[in-house]
């Protein structure tokens, strides 16, 4: 602790900057600025369930059809709205990540924290911790609301949701990594990929269809991703009611390269910012 | 540069002592910054952006410190206000407070009273100069108004097309250019004017 007396003010007493403890007081104080942010608007609040509530709602009819009329593996179990549902958690997590990053930059607001004792790693740990928070603000009432309408039980997943979960999670946060060092780089220019990244991913993770729906050159692409397992053991799981762990520990060891490449190209655009001088004039 | 956000192409930034390229968080607690092109966000009030921003310099007690800098800053009406919401010159104000919340022992300030009315800017300009004195701290102000420049600087670094021109106290600039104020030393150097045969400047005070 260091303070320095003078007058008859109030002197702060600065805890030691560095260590775990002042880690976490720092992503702690940021993720409190999230909170602030999303209390200070009822409308974001409801934005966070509209969407994917929007989603559920249409696919999940979509199923009630299919169920009805044709296919006998809809009929087996909630396919698409389980698709629908851990889509989500990849999609929200991603834009959790990325728009709360934007923020700063809209509030112009990124000198400041890059100019306090904040880490770049900090400010990824509260970014990450806070896209789960927001996840779990719009995903729960969302799965609520699919069993009571369609029927549909998250939870009858099982343990594997758990590790579904953090597959896609993980994915998210590296995607998010990649768009927020471009978007820092290239300024608000860039924001389009913060939004698009995601549904890049769409198609080669195979969300609503099998892997082997895809072409021969491509299956190894998909599988490179770790989404891709996560929605292949979901199908497994509700279809033929067996599960591979094996598949799940791949995918999380993808994730891992993932995260670590992620972090490395945030850290490298970061220093080219630095370098070119532009994270001051981070406008359009 | 001097806080980080910019990599000199060349040479290096040495702030108590600490590479401002690779150890900047060994300082960054000492420092604080305000810049009317960095704002602080504009949703949150004014009590919670000082709270956030005490937390990350670590002040353990962020309710006294920032209390009393609300005080010393007459901010009080403004506390539950969103900071998007205030005027330039209470903006101003809320920076300051930011700033100083961590009482920095080098203070940087950009334009601190940039589209201020002369009222608002002038009690700006006394908080600053009693802060530099009450504490010792250094207060590194880029500034193109050079009356201000010439009421709290005790050294001017004149900068041209990013050298340096001058580095002087303004008063042996004044003399050195045979003018009445630093306004009048300003023109003559961005119009190409000489100053006067040697003159022998003052010693110049030392930063810290």
């Amino acid at each position: 602790m260091s303070t320095s007396p003078s007058g008859n003010g109030v002197e702060p007493v600065l805890l030691s900057p560095s260590g775990i403890s002042a880690s976490f007081r720092r992503v702690w104080a940021l993720v409190h600025r999230y909170v602030y942010l999303l209390r200070s608007s009822g409308v974001r609040l409801v934005e966070l369930i509209y969407w994917p509530f929007l989603q559920m709602l249409t696919w999940g009819f979509l199923q009630k059809y299919l169920a009805e009329t044709s296919s006998p593996l809809m009929q087996a179990a909630g396919v698409l709205i389980g698709s629908v549902l851990l889509w989500d958690i990849l999609f929200r997590s991603k834009i959790g990540f990325s728009t709360t990053f934007i923020e700063e930059m809209w509030s112009r607001n990124l000198g400041n924290l890059l100019t306090s004792p904040l880490r770049p790693y900090e400010l990824v740990a509260a970014l990450s911790l806070w896209s789960i928070i927001r996840l779990g603000v719009s995903m729960v009432p969302v799965a609520i609301a699919a069993y009571f309408i369609f029927g549909f039980n998250l939870l009858t997943l099982g343990l594997p949701l758990a590790v579904f979960f953090c597959v896609l999670v993980l994915t998210s946060w590296s995607l998010g990594l990649i768009s927020a060092g471009v978007i820092l780089r290239y300024g608000l220019g860039a924001e389009e990929l913060a939004w698009s990244l995601a549904f890049l991913l769409l198609p080669l993770c195979c969300v609503y269809y099998p892997v082997s729906v895809l072409p021969d050159w491509l299956q190894p692409v998909a599988l490179a991703l770790p989404p891709t397992h996560v929605f292949e053991g979901m199908r497994s799981i509700l279809l033929h009611h067996t599960f591979d762990p094996m598949d799940l520990w791949w995918a999380l060891a993808l994730n891992a390269i993932y995260l670590a490449a992620g972090y490395a190209t945030f850290s490298w655009f970061l220093s080219r910012a630095r370098i070119n001088g532009t994270l001051l004039q981070l406008g359009e | 540069m001097l806080l980080g956000l910019v990599m000199p192409s060349e040479g290096e930034v040495r702030i108590f002592g600490a590479d401002m390229s690779r150890n900047r968080y060994d300082v960054a607690q000492r420092l604080n910054f305000q810049s009317p092109y960095v704002d602080l966000p504009a949703r949150l009030t004014v009590k919670q952006n000082l709270k956030v921003y005490a937390g990350l310099y670590g002040i353990a007690n962020a309710a006294e410190r920032i209390a009393y800098v609300v005080e010393h800053l007459q901010i009080a009406p403004l506390l539950d206000r969103p900071t998007g919401k205030l005027s330039a010159g209470q903006k101003t104000r809320v920076g300051l407070a930011k700033a100083l919340l961590n009482a920095p022992e080098l203070l940087l300030l950009d334009e601190p009273t940039a589209s201020l009315d002369p009222d608002t800017a002038d009690w700006i300009r006394r908080k600053l100069k009693d802060y530099a004195a009450e504490r010792n701290a250094t207060v590194l102000l880029a500034s193109h108004n050079m009356a201000e420049v010439e009421r709290l600087a005790d050294r001017v670094i004149l900068l041209q097309a990013g050298r340096i021109i001058e580095d002087e106290t303004p008063r042996a600039l004044i003399k050195s250019y045979g003018r009445d104020t630093l306004e009048d030393v300003f023109l003559d150097l961005v119009r190409g004017r000489a100053k006067l045969a040697a003159v022998e400047p003052e010693q110049p005070r030392k930063a810290s």
